[in-house]
């Protein structure tokens, strides 16, 4: 079972690096998306996995014994899930109202930031004080 | 438990909540920020001064036992950035009263600034590494929404890179966390520094603190990735530029210091050399970028990457002297960066223009403000009697101690380098004569909360590099305890 989780967590992060080094920004975000759910599911495979034995304290005794499934990374991942989904909102806006602005989802056009002028030596001699 | 240790989260949540419900009287808003601001100093230095008389001092959160619930670990080194994050948060709140549009604030300007610094000083306080994750998680998306607040075209691309390289360096540093857990069994910053020791001989320990190194190294803008701190950092309104480029990245090298010398004390060989290279790197890279910017905000913002090359010097000596230098040069450099992006935003809404080459006459006419230029500028260069003088002083005698003589070397030029970087900005901004007429001065009262903060933060500076002991020695000792991390274990877990 191990072995399988860490396959599929190990394909998961190759597709989302793969997707991440798009220039689309949709594919880059969702590479997030993949790059998220793989860790998740790293965190989980890290916590050993466990079959039908949940983590309750059966009636009449006072604590857990034998092998029982590990609640905390589940907390963790919940954890990590509901932040996920928030950013991952905001993103998808983000990338939404950046296409409304610039008219494209092409990374290599969306320059609004970097400034395009150049250095212009010959003014700036110019222009320097005596 | 002490209360103490929850307000510097607890005060700026409050404050947060309070000007969303009163988002319709704007004057309130503006009272309560001021005034939340104000606390928080206040808590700041009453942390300061209890960790200063008291030793560390943790607090369990919901009184669960140690390794099993959340601790809230104040040690001399988080009490210090958060008393100064304090300080700067205020200065910047009253600038902000001036220098921040109507709209900006409508959409909630104040609310976001108070949710981002509840999120540095959780990062700060928290003992915790996965309570950490969290509070990186609550400053990243505060900032993300303050920095497209106002939705310009240029602010949203800017958004885009930032929010996007953000999200993946959160993704490594939980893998990070996620293999910790499942290698340790436990969260707990204290606890994993006692259970790492197998790690580290098993030789995951490299692999893991690359993946930290990778997250904290995004945030922190270290070399090779810091490409997205130039890109975004320009876009928003000065006040926002300020407390990002005080703040956010020092979140970052705060966590890398902190992780690093908890969990990786004396990593040597590989870790320890990728760490000297990441820190000349960076410093160089940064300089060089500064130097062919004519962007003033640009300019600034590649002096932020240079600067955070000599932390990560220091940590990357792993010695007392040198963790001392970085604890200092961090402290000094947050009130640094602070000031030159609130006079950066005057120079442009004094001149009209953020181009370098088209400034001019600023000595001439806003005498106050090239005074003022004068101190973080020159403190970022190493010129004595400003404090940076001290920091970069201390980590090139550890250097020097380490002998590590390239690293020195490059620090030494790059500090020179830095010197003709901020030379530039004086000669062509402030020297040059102007052609033209400066823009109308502002009223009386706008000038008084913009320039009022800049001159506190910088005769702050001024002080400090003249009566640089006290805050040297408390450097001294945040850096004691953390090569020696048996009082921070021992006040966390009891015993």
């Amino acid at each position: 079972m191990e072995l399988i989780i860490s396959v599929v967590c190990g394909a998961l992060l190759a597709a989302s690096f793969y997707l991440l080094m798009r220039r689309n920004l949709l594919r880059f975000v969702i590479g997030l998306i993949i790059l998220g759910n793989a860790v998740n599911l790293l965190i989980f495979a890290m916590g050993r996995l466990t079959r039908a034995r949940p983590p309750v304290i059966p009636k009449g005794q006072k604590v857990l014994e034998g092998a029982y499934a590990n609640p905390l990374p589940q907390a963790l991942i919940l954890t990590a899930i509901v932040i996920s989904f928030g950013l991952l909102a905001f993103t998808l806006v983000l990338v939404y109202r950046n296409f409304a602005a610039n008219q494209t989802i092409e990374s290599d056009e969306v320059r609004g930031s970097e400034p395009s002028d150049t250095l212009d030596v010959y003014d700036e001699t110019k222009r320097l004080p005596a | 438990m002490n209360t103490l240790l929850v307000l510097p989260i607890m005060v700026p949540a409050i404050t947060g909540m309070a000007a969303l419900l009163a988002r319709n009287y704007p004057r309130v808003q503006r009272a309560l920020s001021v005034l939340g601001a104000t606390v928080m100093l206040g808590v700041g230095g009453a942390l300061v001064y209890q960790v200063q008389s008291h030793g560390i001092l943790a607090a369990q959160m919901g009184n669960w036992p140690a390794p099993f619930g959340i601790t809230l670990v104040a040690d001399h080194f988080s009490a210090a950035l958060i008393a100064v994050s304090g300080f700067v948060g205020l200065a910047v709140a009253i600038y902000a009263l001036a220098a921040i549009d109507e709209t900006r604030e409508r959409f909630g300007f104040h609310i976001l600034f108070h949710l981002l610094l509840m999120g540095i000083n959780g990062a700060f306080i928290t003992g915790d590494i996965f309570n950490m994750y969290v509070w990186f998680e609550v400053l990243l998306i505060a900032s993300f929404a303050l920095l497209v607040l106002g939705n310009d075209r240029e602010q949203l691309d800017g958004a885009v890179k930032y929010v996007g390289i953000n999200l993946v360096s959160s993704a490594s540093f939980l893998t990070a966390i996620g293999l910790l857990y499942g290698l340790t069994g436990t969260l707990n910053l204290a606890d994993l520094s006692q259970s790492m020791q197998p790690v580290r001989e098993a030789g995951l320990g490299p692999a893991i603190a690359m993946l930290f190194l990778i997250g904290f190294g995004i945030k922190a803008a270290l070399f090779p990735l810091y490409y997205w701190l130039p890109a975004s950092y320009h876009t928003p309104p000065a006040p926002i530029a300020a407390i990002f480029a005080g703040l956010l990245t020092k979140v970052g090298i705060y966590s890398l210091i902190r992780v690093f010398t908890l969990l990786f004390p004396n990593p040597g060989g590989y870790t320890q050399a990728v760490l000297l290279v990441v820190a000349g790197a960076t410093m160089l890279l940064g300089v060089f970028g500064a130097l062919v910017q004519r962007h003033i905000l640009r300019l600034l913002a590649f002096l932020v990457i240079s600067a955070m090359g000599y932390v990560v010097m220091g940590l990357g000596f792993f010695t007392t002297l040198g963790l001392a230098g970085a604890i200092f040069y961090v402290l000094q450099d947050v009130p640094v960066k602070t000031t030159l992006f609130l006079i950066g935003g005057l120079m442009e809404r004094e001149t009209g223009t953020t181009n370098l080459s088209k400034m001019g006459g600023l000595y001439q006419h806003r005498p106050l403000l090239a005074t003022m230029f004068i101190v973080p500028a020159f403190s970022l260069a190493g010129f004595p009697p400003f404090p940076g003088f001290w920091g970069k002083l201390t980590l090139l005698q550890a250097g020097v101690a380490q002998e590590q003589w390239t690293l020195v070397a490059v620090a030494l030029v790059v500090g020179l380098l830095t010197l003709l970087a901020v030379a530039q900005v004086w000669g062509r901004a402030f020297w040059r004569p102007k052609e033209g007429e400066l823009t109308v001065l502002d009223a009386l009262n706008t000038r008084i909360l913009t320039n009022g903060p800049v001159v506190v933060l910088a005769l702050a500076l001024f002080v400090l590099g003249c009566y640089a002991e006290p805050v040297f020695s408390f450097a001294r000792t945040a850096a004691a305890h953390l090569t020696d991390t048996g009082p921070y274990v021992q006040a966390v877990l009891g015993g």
